[in-house]
Parts: C-alpha cells; structure tokens; sequence
C-alpha cells in the first residue's frame, strides 16, 4: 500500500525528469565527453584527443579571445549606458507623476520583442546607403557624420552594443522601479524632518537600499549580454571581418561551418566556466560591498 | 523666505524635465517599430529613395504577398502550433512536478528537485551541439515533436520554481476536503491546485509563449525543412535569399511581432509581476 502511493507519487514528476534527462541530463555530459575529440559530427569513429582541443583555444584561437573581448566591450556598454539609463528612469518614473504607467508600458515593448525582429529593423534603419539614420545626417548637413555602421570596423561593434541597450534597458528598467518601490516613504520623511535635502536622502537612503537590487541587474546584465548572438546574427552576422564576433557565434561556426562538433563542446566548457567565474566574483564582490 | 508659488513652480519645472526626458525615450522605443511598418507599406521601387515617415501610398497588398508568396502564413500558423504545443506541454508537465515537489513524499525528491534548480543556475553556453547530435540519433531533427521537446525542456525548471513556491503557500484545508470526499491525488491537482494556481499560471503562460514566439537558436539547429520553420528561422531565411527586398521583410517583420505586442499588452500586468519575482531570465 505503501509502496503503491509511493509509485503513484513518482507518476508526478515522471514526465517532467524523463524529459529533463533527455534533453537537459544527456546533451550536459555530452558537452564535457565530445570536448575531448575530434568529431565531424556525421561519421560513426571519433578521434580521441584528450585536451587538445583546450590546449588550440587557449594557445592558437586568436578570433575566440578577441570575440570574448567583443562580446566584454558589449557588456560594458550593457553595465553602464543601459543600466544607468534603467535605473535614470526607474527613478523619474517612481515619482507622483502623470502617466507613468504609460511609460512603464512603452518601456518594455523592446524586451518583449524578438531579438531577430530588432536586429533586422534595426538593421534597415543603420544601412549605410539606404538607411534612415544617414538619411537624416545628410539632411540635417552633418553629412561627414554619415557612416557604414555596421559594416564599418570602427563603428560596427559599438553600434551594435547600442542596439543591445536599446532593447534591454527595460527589463533593468522594471527591476530598479520594483526595487525602489519598496523602499518606505516615511524614511524620506524623517531625513527631511531631520534637514536632509533631496540629493543627501538620495545618496544616504536610496543608494544603499538599492545596492542589493542593483547587483542582482548587474549579475544578470552580464550573464545576458555576454551569450546575447542572435542580435549580432541579425544585424552584422558576426562581420565585418570578426569585428562583431561572440563566442556563442564561433561555437556556432565550428559547429555549422567548420563541422567541427568536438571543438565546438570544448569552446562551449571554457565560456561556460568563464561565465561562471564571473558570476561568482560578482557575487563576492558584493557580499564584501554590502558588509562595509 | 521662500513662498510656496516658488515650490511649486520649481516642481513643475522639475516635472517637465522628467517628462521631456521620459517623452524622448518613448519616442525612441516606438519609433523603430514604426518605422518597420511604415517601410512595409512601400514598395521596392519606392522604399530606396522615399525616406517619408509615412508613405505617400499604402501597398497593403505587401502582406498579401509575405503572407502567400513569401510563406509567411505557413510560417505563422507553425509558430502558433509550437508556441501553443510547448506552453500546453509545460503547463500540464511542470505543474505535476511542482505539486509532487510541494505536496507528495517520495524518495529522492529533494534531490530531483535541487536537479531543476541547479538548471536554471548553470550556463551550458553550447549545449545546442550535443543536443543536435542527440536528436539527429533520435531522428526528431527536422520534426515538430523533436523542437517542442526542447522548448518544454528549456521552459520547465523556472514554470516549476515558480509553480512550486505559489503551491508551497496555499493552505491544505481544501485539498484535505476535497481528500475527505474521495477525492485522489491526480483529481486534487486537477480540481483544486490548478484553479486555485489561475494567477501564477498567468505568468508561467505568458513567458512560455513570449519564449517559445522569439525562439530563434534552436530552431536553427533543428529544422532545415522550410514547410516546418517557425517566423524567426524563416524572417533569417528570408533575408539571406532575399536580401534587398525590404518591404516584403519589413511586412513579414510587422506579422512577427505584432502578436507579441498584443499579448504584451492584454498581459502586462502578469509580465511586470514575472520580471519583479526576479525569478524569470531565460
């Protein structure tokens, strides 16, 4: 009897194990097992080539760092300019203000959006010689301004960071918003009482309270900017000559272009220990700023 | 002494910085949006030079063609079958496990458990290359069953988080009633957890379908069969072949997103609530 509702029990989360097994489990050790040879990915023999595939990322693969420094440059743009415009917002937005509930609607139309349906319109608008922006440049007589901003080297990678912020800063946006809702009003209060003027009871009562709040977007920020692809595909398709290359990109192309599935696993293990890495100091880091 | 008319000026000046400041980013929130339609209703010929915002004649007949010629209906009902398939799947899968994790006894659970936690904490950046292998062994590539498979795989750890901590804190008295009546495990999941979950499942179906709508990667591993891509593999698709024609693009863009735009904006309320439960990043 017993036994029968511990079965009975187990029919629960059967289906949701069995599929994680499958399709989460299994491609999981596959990843660490397929890191250690040299497979094309259709015939049936694997070369067994213990680290060497470690050993090409870390010493030959030039494009893999470079695109690891492309997709940090991003995520700096991502770090300052959006979150600082998120948080900008959040605040003007947690004031008694006419329609902030409008503005709060507008604000995450972007995320909402596919990352290729921006990446193409985005696209359309930065063409460099049909589209709207350098329209505008010219008739606005700032015709030396006009630029291939995708296809140029200089311009391609901040550019597409720009597109990035653009369609993230909302999701910061809410979060900051939610954040500062909960703090109390009578702690304004009290430091107005107390003489305090608006830019001490920002800096002695909102700051603090926000700093939990602001390394939670910041964790995130990174951890989402630094495997965003499928914008970058959209927009640049990784070019001008690797200018705007990230490394879900190159696992993608030794996977899809080089046929090189072993190689690709291995790439995936290192940005996926990197990430976590990251992930962790992060969270030190604010452990230690939250305890002084 | 300053009068109360300087306070109140200075906070109506202030306000109007605000709103300035928060009317600019609303405008540049919307306007590549409508920019996409605006150059979905030119045509080739005219969408190179006419930079007008609004164009001087409306080719609705664009959609028309995206639709029919560019396969973009095809497209669109695949998206639909997926993003209702996978969200159904998850709903029914994960609100199973998340009751069995709140409610039941069973060996190992807290384990299991700590699996589907450990899942959504873990980046497996190239976990797309083993799973490709794995579904070519499978033969589920290029099928719909094998990328609804995935999808309800990637959606399940954070729909169970979510479904479990709002089971965690719903009172037994009703399930002990309805058990009292006779009734059994799977008919209290039915009869009484799930109507009672209406508003968390709100937000686990409105993620999910936002998810599954603007997959893209996946979708690019599995299928190579046109007739079975959903809108964001087929707008890819689309541009590599046609690379220049912008108004069919453009429409076939509009098509994509306008229904997340309406879901968005029937279900913002469970949207905001998801994001700030600070549980959902994909």
């Amino acid at each position: 009897m017993r036994f029968k509702a511990t079965l009975e029990n187990y029919v629960f989360v059967l289906p949701a194990v069995l599929i994680f097994l499958i399709f989460y489990v299994i491609p999981f050790i596959w990843v660490f097992q397929l890191g250690l040879f040299d497979w094309d990915g259709i015939l049936p023999t694997k070369t067994f080539v213990g680290l060497d595939n470690f050993k090409e990322i870390f010493f030959q693969d030039k494009i893999w760092w470079q695109s690891m420094l492309n997709a940090g440059w991003i995520t700096f743009i991502a770090l300052t300019l959006q979150n600082a415009v998120a948080f900008l917002l959040a605040m003007a937005c947690n004031r008694e203000i006419k329609l902030k509930h409008f503005y709060r609607l507008i604000f995450f139309i972007p995320p909402v959006l596919s990352e290729v349906v921006v990446g193409l319109v985005w696209q359309w608008i930065l063409d460099g010689n049909y589209g709207l922006l350098n329209g505008w440049l010219v008739q606005l007589g700032l015709p030396n301004l006009v630029r291939n901003w995708l296809s140029d080297p200089n311009t391609a990678l901040t550019t597409v960071a720009i597109v990035h912020s653009w369609k993230g800063f909302g999701w910061g946006f809410l979060i900051f918003l939610a954040g500062l809702q909960t703090i109390p009003r009578e702690f304004y209060e009290a430091a107005r009482v107390d003489g305090a003027n608006a830019w001490d009871s920002f800096r002695k009562i909102t700051i603090p309270l926000m700093v939990p709040v602001a390394v939670l977007v910041a964790i995130l920020t990174v951890l989402g900017t630094m495997q965003a692809f499928v914008l970058i595909t959209a927009m640049t398709g990784g070019g001008p000559a690797y200018h705007t290359q990230v490394p879900v990109l190159r696992i993608l192309a030794s996977m899809r272009g080089s046929s090189r599935f072993g190689y690709a696993c291995a790439q995936g293990i290192n940005f996926g220990l990197i990430l976590m890495a990251i992930s962790f100091i992060q969270y030190r880091f604010s452990r230690k700023a939250r305890n002084t | 002494m300053r009068t109360i008319a300087y306070y109140k000026s200075k906070k109506i000046a202030v306000n109007a910085i605000i709103h300035l400041l928060l009317i600019a980013v609303t405008i540049t929130c919307l306007f590549p949006l409508f920019w996409m339609v605006s150059s979905s209703l030119k045509t080739q010929e005219t969408i190179f030079k006419d930079m007008s915002l609004i164009p001087r004649e409306f080719h609705f007949e664009n959609y028309i063609l995206a639709w029919r010629e560019g396969g973009f209906g095809r497209y669109f009902l695949n998206s639909i079958l997926y993003t209702v398939s996978v969200v159904a799947g998850i709903i029914i899968i994960a609100s199973l496990a998340a009751y069995a994790f709140s409610r039941l006894r069973f060996p190992g659970k807290n384990f299991l458990f700590f699996m589907f936690m450990a899942a959504m904490m873990i980046p497996i950046p190239g976990s797309f290359v083993p799973l490709y292998v794995l579904l070519s062994k499978l033969h589920l590539r290029n099928t719909a069953l094998g990328y609804i498979l995935c999808m309800v795989n990637v959606g399940l750890s954070t729909s169970i988080f979510l479904l479990k901590t709002f089971f965690d804190k719903l009172p037994l008295e009703l399930e002990d009633a309805a058990r009292m009546d006779g009734c059994s495990k799977l008919g209290i999941w039915w009869h009484v957890a799930l109507p009672l979950a209406k508003p968390v499942l709100a937000v686990v179906v409105v993620f999910n379908a936002l998810n599954v709508w603007n997959e893209y990667v996946l979708a690019l591993i599995i299928f190579d069969n046109k007739n079975l891509m959903p809108l964001q593999r087929a707008l890819m698709m689309f541009r590599g072949e046609f690379l220049t024609d912008y108004p069919l693009l453009m429409a076939g863009l509009t098509i994509t997103a306008l229904p997340i735009i309406i879901v968005y904006l029937l279900m913002q309320k469970y949207i905001v609530k998801g994001v700030t439960s600070g549980a959902l990043f994909g």
